[in-house]
């Protein structure tokens, strides 16, 4: 019945519960603010120990679902939670972020306080429900719920085109969502079923998953984001204050290419076939293009951001290759950027709290002032850039090497944008950093204070631990990713 | 059958009726209103609910009532609704010094109205029902005779309401002669055999399904909603909203699953072009809206079309849809309705969006129910809105006729449109900064609006494992006049 995933999935609630009830006793004051942050640290603390222990129990060999909870809802629904050796690592990830980015936001965050750990806490219930969910329903509450709480926290304590940024991000995702949402209600109506396991198995008929791999798609293609529509990642990280970046990048994106691993590729085979050119191409433009965009960009958010959708060109590309080398390098890439960039925004947030700018022009010559944190700014600007030593490596070879036997012209164009990483990284690195400093109001700029330390220990840990000793990931994902690709080629027949 | 059996049949009805009579003359005696009538007014129609609930099904008159498990379901919503209505109608009439028996009396008489056509078995039933109704609500929207406003929303939804109740009179006519009976039950046996009489009765058809789209303020027929809308009493247009709005939706499910069952090729098309047209008009004009009352009637439409899906739908599945859309519809929008009537500002009720700035600073509690209720209409899970679409257009794709998938596809990219306005409110409320101090808001309609809130979310996704069956059963009873 309720076991260890509900409990992981609503733990953050109950931290909801606790700090509203700290406010009906307090009062709103600076000190139910203070609490309500230790609250929100512990049980995100809490949380991210749960899952822990979800990965420590969890049976590698097993390519089923496991931690199964099945409680029988109305009209056919379900409540079925459960995850698979594509989703444990996902829970873990969210799990492991949202400490840091609320000790990220402990300082810069003043307005409000409450509120925004409130919508912080209810976000990682449901991006943990989502990828937890085994009911396509059950899915779609959670893949939905997450909107709100994000447009809270854009269009409240983002920057001065938050409103703009926070129409867009609602308006993009929601039109992609109804889309699928059609596309759900068709599928239950066709196969009398909402839970996921089952219809992994079904069999539609090819003209129909055309149909429904477009509107599935339409979804995860706006969420991911893919060319071209990436449009609304650039606004709403730029304006979205730093923790709030860090969740969209390290966390709501990978929904997207989850979505295409847990429904596209098993319940639509054929149409994923019929498609990979479309991906194929989709992937590379945005692989060259976001990136050549992300060079021109004078706002240090920005750039990452456009990188980011670069980077995701790599994971979309690694998913359709359908093979095993293409899946686990795009699962290894999404949790490797999950943690590089989010450390990459929260170092714009580090500067960006002392200067409250983001124009790269502003900056130049920081490494005299603020060598920790120049030290900490290269190293992520290495994983970005895909070192190797670094996890962004593991995961560019692998899609590219998936890729590559899947569609060799795919992977020779791919392979370019691993340049481009390197000319804007490294444009940016130098232009920040180098230098003499010739601004003056960068004379006093301090360096990383202990609170900041703390936030990036755990991500350069990681990003080294997953550089060399990737198989961390890879001895968790295998049975699954292999039963994955073995049902995929089973139903195309290659 | 005997009368008496009859009688017991028709009770809900009858114990309304005469709680109405009652209050009337006691009122008119008395002159001025207390707590105790109003709470005699409240469990008048309790007690109409429990009778509906607990008595007997069958059919009274010779067929001209149906009294099965549609008619409950719906009853005990329409009951419920305006024991809420009048609750907070009085409160809001007496902060104005205005208070007037005759308001608990008319909600009454108009319950009575909806509970007939709810468990209309004839056409003429169905009229009676439908006048008494309408009568009714035209005074209540003209409530405060002293306000400009108001009584020129009654004079307009009077004229608008008898041209429609005129295009069903006359389809109904034209049905009967076309048809030789006025029984749903007979018009059935005709229709299915049509035979020669085929296009004078498809001609009573539209008419019928005209005069009722007006009653249901669907596209093209809606224009007299948002006028109504924003001149009526705040609690009145909370009350319009919700349970005539389901009355007439039965009105739909009673002619067109009752009477021409056999016939959705006919009436089909026509539904989903209304329903289409209504989530259009209701997302575009919505848009351009500053007026919340007048922004809640485009809503409304839209949320009317996405009903009319579920009828033209059809079916059991279809029928269901429409009645669990309607109830989860009504709890928000009374809810919304509530939460406006308890905000003023220097004793002016707050009724445009700007008036909304920053009111999560002053009413925390009631900016986040209308939130929720936003987020509700827009269609966001979890909210109860999510479900109601779920069920429609879940319904709709299951038809597998290619027009409705059609038509579910497009309602839900509609609905995105209309997410802008909701999305507006929610960022003027949350963004904005505050406009300045709110009254202290009454009590009552601070708690209806509260329960409605979580009435919403979470206690819905409970709700339905109660609710997903009474309305299938309430389903299962079309088709059976």
């Amino acid at each position: 019945m309720i076991g260890l995933l509900s409990l992981t999935t609503f733990a953050p609630l109950l931290g909801v519960v606790a700090i509203l009830a700290a406010r009906a006793l307090n009062g709103a004051s600076g000190k139910t603010d203070t609490l309500a942050k230790w609250i929100a640290l512990v049980t995100t603390l809490v949380t991210f120990g749960l899952s822990i222990v979800l990965v420590a129990q969890f049976d590698p060999k097993n390519p089923g679902f496991q931690f199964v909870e099945d409680i029988a809802w109305f009209a056919g629904l379900h409540y079925r939670m459960g995850v698979d050796g594509i989703s444990v690592l996902f829970v873990l990830l969210t799990a492991f972020l949202l400490p840091i980015c609320v000790v990220a936001s402990w300082k810069s965050v003043e307005k409000r306080v409450v509120e925004y750990l409130i919508a912080f806490l209810v976000l990682e219930t449901l991006v943990i429900g989502v990828f937890c969910a085994l009911d396509l329903i059950l899915f779609y509450l959670f893949f939905e719920g997450g909107l709100v709480p994000m447009f809270l926290i854009i269009g409240i304590w983002g920057g001065k085109r938050r409103v703009y940024a926070a129409y867009k991000f609602f308006l993009y995702t929601l039109l992609g969502s109804v889309l699928m949402l059609a596309a759900i209600l068709a599928m239950i109506a066709i196969a009398h079923t909402s839970s996921i396991p089952a219809l992994m198995t079904f069999k539609f008929a090819p003209w129909l998953q055309t149909w429904l791999w477009l509107a599935f798609f339409a979804s995860f293609a706006v969420k991911m984001p893919m060319w071209p529509v990436h449009t609304w990642l650039p606004d709403a990280h730029v304006e979205a204050p730093t923790a709030g970046s860090v969740i969209l990048a390290g966390i709501l994106l990978k929904m997207g290419g989850y979505g295409f691993m847990r429904f596209s590729l098993p319940m639509f085979p054929n149409a994923s076939e019929l498609f990979q050119p479309l991906v194929f191409a989709m992937s590379v433009i945005a692989i060259v293009y976001t990136s050549l965009v992300a060079f021109r960009q004078t706002d240090i958010k920005k750039l990452i951001a456009y990188s980011s959708v670069a980077h995701m060109g790599f994971v979309t590309m690694g998913i359709f290759s359908g093979n095993a080398t293409g899946e686990q390098g795009a699962l290894f890439q999404m949790l490797s950027h999950g943690v590089i960039s989010g450390a990459l925004f929260l170092c714009v947030g580090v500067v960006y709290d002392r200067m409250h700018t983001r124009e790269i022009a502003f900056y130049g010559g920081l490494t005299s002032r603020m060598p920790w944190y120049a030290a900490t700014f290269m190293l992520f600007t290495m994983g970005n850039v895909g070192l190797p030593g670094t996890s962004g490596f593991v995961g560019e070879i692998l899609t590219m090497t998936g890729a590559y036997k899947a569609s060799t012209w795919t992977a020779l164009v791919a392979a370019s944008g691993v340049i481009f990483s390197a000319v804007y990284a490294l444009t940016l690195y130098r232009r920040v950093m180098f230098g003499e400093i010739t601004n003056p109001q960068l004379a006093t700029i301090t360096d990383l204070d202990t609170r900041e330390i703390l936030i990036f220990a755990p991500l350069i840990v990681s990003t080294l631990v997953l550089g060399i000793y990737p198989n961390f990931v890879f001895n968790l994902t295998a049975s699954s990713v292999d039963a994955l690709v073995g049902a995929w080629r089973a139903a195309v027949g290659g | 059958m005997t009368f008496s059996a009859n009688f017991s049949l028709v009770l809900p009805e009858v114990v309304l009726a005469v709680a109405a009579l009652v209050l009337l003359v006691a009122g008119a005696f008395r002159g001025k209103v207390g707590p105790i009538f109003t709470l005699a007014a409240v469990a008048a129609l309790i007690a109409a609910a429990a009778t509906a609930v607990f008595g007997p099904h069958g059919h009274a008159f010779n067929g001209v009532y149906a009294a099965d498990a549609a008619a409950t379901y719906a009853k005990v919503a329409i009951y419920l609704s305006s024991a809420v209505a009048i609750v907070l109608g009085d409160r809001w009439l007496a902060q104005r010094g205005d208070q007037k028996f005759e308001y608990a009396v008319l909600v009454i008489l108009a319950a009575v109205g909806m509970g007939v056509t709810a468990s209309a078995g004839d056409l003429i039933s169905l009229y009676v029902g439908v006048e008494l109704q309408s009568l009714a609500l035209y005074v209540l929207a003209a409530m405060r005779r002293d306000d400009a406003k108001s009584s020129e929303a009654g004079l307009k939804y009077f004229v608008l309401g008898a041209l429609s109740s005129g295009l069903l009179l006359y389809g109904s006519s034209l049905i009967y002669g076309f048809t030789g009976s006025t029984h749903f039950s007979q018009i059935a046996l005709a229709a299915a055999h049509g035979g020669t009489h085929g296009t004078g009765l498809l001609f009573g058809l539209v008419f019928v399904i005209c005069g009722l789209a007006f009653k249901v303020s669907a596209a093209p027929f809606h224009m007299w909603t948002p006028d109504v809308y924003e001149g009526a009493p705040t609690p009145v247009v909370g009350f319009f909203a919700a349970a005539p709005k389901l009355a007439a939706m039965m009105m739909f499910a009673r002619v067109l699953g009752d009477a021409f069952p056999a016939s959705g090729d006919k009436w089909r098309q026509i539904l989903v072009i209304a329903a289409l047209l209504s989530v259009f008009v209701g997302a575009f004009a919505g848009l351009a809206q500053s007026n919340l009352k007048r922004l809640w009637a485009y809503s409304s439409i839209a949320n009317v079309g996405y009903a009319l899906l579920g009828v033209a739908a059809g079916g059991e599945k279809g029928l269901q849809s429409m009645l669990v859309f309607m109830v989860l519809y009504m709890v928000d929008v009374t809810g919304f309705f509530a939460c406006l009537q308890a905000l003023n500002r220097g004793g002016k009720s707050m009724e445009t969006i700007q008036d909304m700035a920053g009111l999560v600073k002053e009413r925390p509690g009631i900016a986040v129910a209308m939130t929720a209720f936003s987020l509700s209409a827009l269609g966001l899970p979890p909210f109860s809105g999510f479900w109601s679409k779920y069920y429609v257009f879940g319904a709709a794709l299951a038809t597998g006729d290619v027009m409705m998938q059609w038509a579910a596809v497009l309602g839900l990219v509609g609905s995105v449109v209309a997410a802008f306005y909701y999305l507006r409110l929610i960022k003027t409320m949350w963004f904005d900064e505050s406009a300045g101090a709110v009254d202290a808001p009454s009590p009552s309609a601070r708690a209806v609006g509260f329960a409605a809130a979580i009435f919403s979310f979470p206690i819905v996704l409970v709700a339905l494992m109660w609710l997903d069956p009474a309305a299938k059963a309430a389903a299962a009873a079309f088709g059976h006049a």
